[in-house]
């Protein structure tokens, strides 16, 4: 017997509201299926499972809020039977129809969930098509548009309230070091022109893009930036679960992972990067994304930041930042010229890395960038 | 279709990606990103969806010169394919 537990959705959250289970008894799961959405104070999160089984017992009802490390569901392993002492029998239930995943805003589907409306079937006339709290609250015959003004400020309140808790742990808890660095970016804005020039434009890549993958690959050679501390110790990661900081329009901010950043190709770091920023927005992200980034990266350059110099996302021990890319005065060859360059920064954990490795990064994340065709 | 026609279409498309616009703030003539929170991909995004919706192709050469809502309009009225 399996027993199926709510998993860490990121240091900021230890407790979650169930909204629905995307199984039912008798279902079988395999690693990486989503089984359950459990709303937190930063999105409406999709839980996947990690073990193959089939599902026995589903303990939580929907409308629960539950800690997290809470047994949600008890499943069979592959070729296990239901015990004498057992798990109720498959109730042989209609699955929900097979199909595509909506986008539907978390408030949305918290109003659905509160009204027993299955936001899933409804038509969006939200952004992208994505069901709105009008299109549930209308689904239910129940249209009080006032109604979704608390619902959008208990979330913004919520987000913030975790955002603090989580920026105040890392200031009180880590002991930052920052450093900076200006990188030429000429070769690297060349080379993306000359890419984008023989793409269409739906396959075109952002700078972003070429940002991220030097700082996957360039911390190949630094395993005291990538990886988490925790209860004392540091566990340096395997992989680069990148963390990407992406601002939500109605205020704060979500930094999921891009699993495995230093083994994508451009091409699908892109596609992960426009795919991860358009569920954060539409407030639909998976557990795995949100729980187990290895380093962060932010981007405050759109902005117009010169630079940032960032707050360390418990457990993590560093992250990076980039500032706007634009043409500075720059030494080339004894002689100034305007250039395009951007500062890039690590914040670092002292109680990992030391200041020498911190600028070993960064200098091998300017010597990455000046290869764009090898990114 | 003139520029004056394609303006409450391309805004349409605008609107998707920023709900919170208000059409009704926006100042004529000044770039859209700096009245608009728009950060690389949503402008990308944005510029694909009008790809999509007019059929035109917007090579990144162009994009420069496409910040303001009323440049946007004109270069697409220039550019939509003429029904045969």
């Amino acid at each position: 017997m399996i027993e199926f537990r709510l998993p860490s959705l990121g240091a900021d959250m230890d407790e979650g509201k169930l909204l629905e289970w995307k199984v039912r008894p008798g279902d079988a799961v395999k690693r990486g299926d989503v089984v359950a959405v459990v709303d937190t104070t930063k999105a409406a999160v999709e839980v996947e499972i990690w073990q193959d089984g089939t599902v026995s017992e589903l303990l939580v009802e929907p409308g629960t809020t539950i800690a997290v490390g809470t047994p949600m569901a008890t499943l069979l392993a592959p070729g296990e039977q239901p015990g004498a002492a057992g798990a109720p029998a498959p109730k042989g239930e209609a699955k929900p129809p097979a199909g595509a995943r909506k986008a539907v805003s978390p408030a949305a589907r918290k109003r659905a969930a509160e009204l027993g409306v299955d936001a899933d079937s409804l038509a969006g006339t939200g952004p992208a098509g994505a069901v709105t709290i009008a299109d549930v609250e209308g689904a239910a015959g129940k249209a009080k548009a006032p109604a979704a003004v608390p619902e959008v400020a208990d979330r913004g309140a919520g987000m913030r309230k975790a955002i603090a808790a989580a920026m105040s742990r890392s200031k009180r808890e880590i002991p930052h070091y920052y450093l900076s660095e200006t990188i030429p970016m000429r070769r690297a804005a060349e080379w993306l022109a000359g890419a984008n020039a023989k793409r269409p434009m739906s396959g075109r890549l952002l700078m972003a893009a070429l940002q991220l993958k030097a700082v996957a690959l360039a911390l190949a050679e630094f395993p005291d930036l990538n990886g988490t501390w925790r209860e004392g110790a540091y566990q340096p990661a395997r992989a680069v679960h990148l963390g990407v900081a992406i601002s939500i329009r109605q205020g704060g901010l979500v930094a999921p992972a891009i699993r495995d950043a230093q083994s994508l190709a451009l091409d699908e770091l892109m596609a992960a990067l426009a795919d991860l920023v358009k569920r954060a927005r539409a407030g639909s992200l998976r557990s795995s994304e949100m729980s187990d980034p290895t380093i962060t990266v932010t981007n405050l350059g759109e902005g117009g930041a010169e630079s940032t110099f960032a707050v360390i996302y418990p457990p993590q021990v560093a992250i990076v930042g980039f500032g706007r890319v634009a043409a500075r005065p720059w030494v080339d060859d004894g002689a100034v010229v305007a250039a395009p360059t951007v500062v890039a920064t690590l914040s670092a954990d002292h109680r990992v890395s030391d200041g020498h490795r911190g600028a070993a990064f960064l200098a091998a994340l300017a010597g990455r960038l000046q290869e764009p065709e090898k990114l | 279709m003139s520029p004056d026609e394609l303006r409450p279409r391309v805004l349409a498309e605008l609107l998707k990606i920023a709900p919170e616009l208000d059409e009704g703030e926006l100042r004529p003539g000044e770039p859209l990103r700096d009245q608009v929170d728009l950060d690389s991909m949503d402008w990308l995004n944005f510029l694909i969806a009008l790809h999509a919706r007019f059929g035109v192709e917007i090579p990144e050469s162009d994009y420069a010169g496409l910040d303001t809502l009323e440049r946007i309009c004109a270069y697409l009225a220039a550019r939509i394919p003429k029904p045969s």
